[in-house]
């Protein structure tokens, strides 16, 4: 209860700091409307508004303050502006419809999902091998850490291009860059975690003359547990990251890149706020899906809770 | 079971039944001067039936000599066999079971499945399985904690339960390395009166690493004190001791007797020297 009320301070103070945000980055834009408007605005001409500091400006100018939350496109649009985005785009419009976020939501989660299978498969693949022959870690690992190092704004429209002159377009090239960003974390996590048994219990098995397999399967696979799933959590976020960027240079008519795509290409602020908190809550869930299998899977396994 | 050992008390008459035998056995860790002489020129037969303790301060050898026993280690020179064959030939054949001085329990599986651990890895049959678990938990006293998982149990009893995960599967031979060595006194105490009715319960040879001179002396038919650098073997005693051996045993002249040439060996040794 009273990590509770702690926590909605925080919120309440984010959300108190965001809306006093507001202030400053809107002043210019809710003057130049009153000047148009026929308003008294100091100073008179947007010429000077523009070199003169937002505060000042706000200091001048109270009576426009309280305008600042209401602007139709604005800067900075005020945290009730993005909320009720959300509640039109969601509740209020039908899942069909171009304008749902839910639509846009779901193009962009099937590529996530499909993206953190390919990422998470590869990724374990990759782990294995590394921990079971010296030349895979030596030869392996090196460019999946390079790989990392590549910005995937860069790579991704070569990916599509690429996948596009061999006829595949669609789902799987946003996938796969899904999977690019969602592969590494799992290859670390579990090179780590299937390293994680100690001498006494390799030397157990030793003793038992278990083989390679039953090593794996009774003794380095459980141990990993733990790890895999913090990697997953990584990794799924990471995902839809790479989803969402690899909706960008198609110039994607669906999906949540799409939709911030469209909303800077209009200067629709509150749509692009709208699309990111979208993400936001749907990575949000993901990533608490994961920590509910985490927690039955690791309960069923004996760890305490 | 009934049949093996039937034939092994046969076996016993004939040959003297020599479980171990090592013949100047050297181990050297690593070379030039960096080189570490661990074992040198050990010379050592354990019989059937024997419960033999190594003693010794740290880095004597004692650890690593168990471990050559169970090809965890390989020997740099000399001979070793156990059960007549090459220790790694012995260990494929799963001719002996390992109590580790840490329980090393799996705790994603519960104390049951802890135990199946080796008997799945070796192709028992379901049924089996069941009945070996609870068969090793009474000899344990640990019946009724099948179901529960390692970090419910006490370190005494978590170290009972590796016991007999060591002893589920048919290995004549027990290495126990300081399997007691992290538990407080009393509860010491009380393993160590269990191990020796399991022991005799059992019939198996057992080989115990330790630092206690007590516990060396209150286990054991033949103590092997130690000494460091380069680990050998100092002195071996063999103990007077009755097989019955109540707690109490400990405040007798015979007991304090032995105890006393253990420790003169250890102090000959430079078992003393730190």
């Amino acid at each position: 209860m009273r990590s509770l009320v702690a926590v909605l301070t925080v919120v309440a103070g984010i959300v108190g700091i965001w809306y006093l945000a507001c202030v400053p980055m809107n002043i210019k834009g809710v003057l130049d409307a009153a000047e148009r408007a026929g308003e008294q605005v100091q100073p008179m001409t947007a010429k000077e508004r523009r070199d003169a500091s937002a505060f000042g400006l706000v200091a001048k100018n109270g009576f426009a303050i309280s305008r600042v939350w209401s602007v139709e496109r604005p800067r900075l649009p005020a945290p009730h502006q993005v909320a009720v985005e959300l509640w039109k785009t969601t509740v209020l419009k039908k899942v069909t419809s171009k304008r749902s976020l839910i639509y846009h939501g779901y193009v962009t989660l099937s590529a996530t999902l499909m993206g953190f299978g390919i990422g998470t498969v590869l990724g374990i693949a990759l782990a294995v091998g590394i921990v079971h022959s010296k030349v895979m870690d030596m030869s392996v690992m090196p460019w999946a850490i390079v790989s990392q190092t590549i910005p995937i704004i860069a790579l991704a429209p070569m990916i599509i291009v690429v996948l596009y002159s061999i006829g595949v377009q669609g789902l799987l090239p946003k996938a796969i860059i899904a999977a690019y960003l969602s592969f590494f974390p799992v290859v670390v996590g579990m090179v780590k975690g299937l390293r994680s048994p100690d001498h006494m219990q390799l030397d157990l098995m030793k003793t038992y003359n278990a083989s390679g397999n039953q090593v794996f399967w009774k003794l380095r696979l459980p141990s990993s547990m733990p790890y895999l799933f913090a990697s997953l959590k990584i990794g799924i976020a990471a995902s839809l990251v790479g989803a969402i960027v690899g909706e960008l240079p198609t110039g994607a008519v669906a999906g949540l890149g799409a939709r911030l795509l469209a909303g800077s290409y209009y200067g629709q602020t509150v749509q692009i706020w709208s699309a990111l908190f979208g993400a936001a809550i749907l990575a949000a869930v993901l990533v608490a899906l994961l920590g509910l299998i985490e927690r039955v899977l690791l309960g069923r396994m004996g760890v305490k809770s | 079971m009934q049949m093996t050992s039937q034939v092994d008390s046969t076996t016993d008459h004939h040959a003297a039944a020599t479980v171990i035998e090592a013949r100047d056995l050297n181990l050297v860790f690593g070379s030039g001067d960096a080189s570490v002489h661990a074992l040198k020129d050990i010379n050592l037969n354990i019989n059937k039936g024997d419960f033999v303790s190594f003693i010794g301060p740290s880095g004597c050898g004692k650890t690593t000599f168990l471990r050559c026993i169970a090809a965890l280690e390989t020997p740099t020179g000399g001979s070793l066999m156990v059960n007549g064959m090459t220790p790694e030939q012995a260990r494929q054949n799963r001719a002996y079971g390992y109590v580790f001085q840490a329980a090393g329990l799996y705790p994603w599986r519960t104390i049951a499945k802890n135990i199946k651990l080796p008997l799945e890895i070796m192709g028992y049959s379901k049924a089996e399985q069941d009945k070996r678990v609870a068969e090793v938990l009474e000899l344990v006293e640990l019946s009724g904690f099948g179901g529960k998982f390692p970090w419910q149990l006490s370190g005494g009893m978590q170290q009972r339960a590796s016991i007999a995960r060591a002893l589920a599967f048919d290995a004549d031979l027990l290495l126990m390395d300081e399997p007691f060595g992290a538990l407080d006194e009393i509860v010491r105490d009380h393993l160590n009166e269990q191990l020796l009715k399991l022991w005799a319960r059992t019939n198996k040879t057992i080989g115990f690493v330790t630092h206690s001179i007590p516990e060396a002396v209150y286990l054991s038919t033949k103590i092997v004190v130690m000494s460091p650098r380069p680990g050998r073997i100092h002195e071996v005693i063999d103990s007077t001791l009755p097989k019955e051996r109540p707690l109490d045993i400990r405040d007798t002249p015979e007991f304090i007797e032995i105890a006393h040439r253990v420790r003169e060996g250890l102090r000959a040794g430079h078992g003393y020297d730190e």
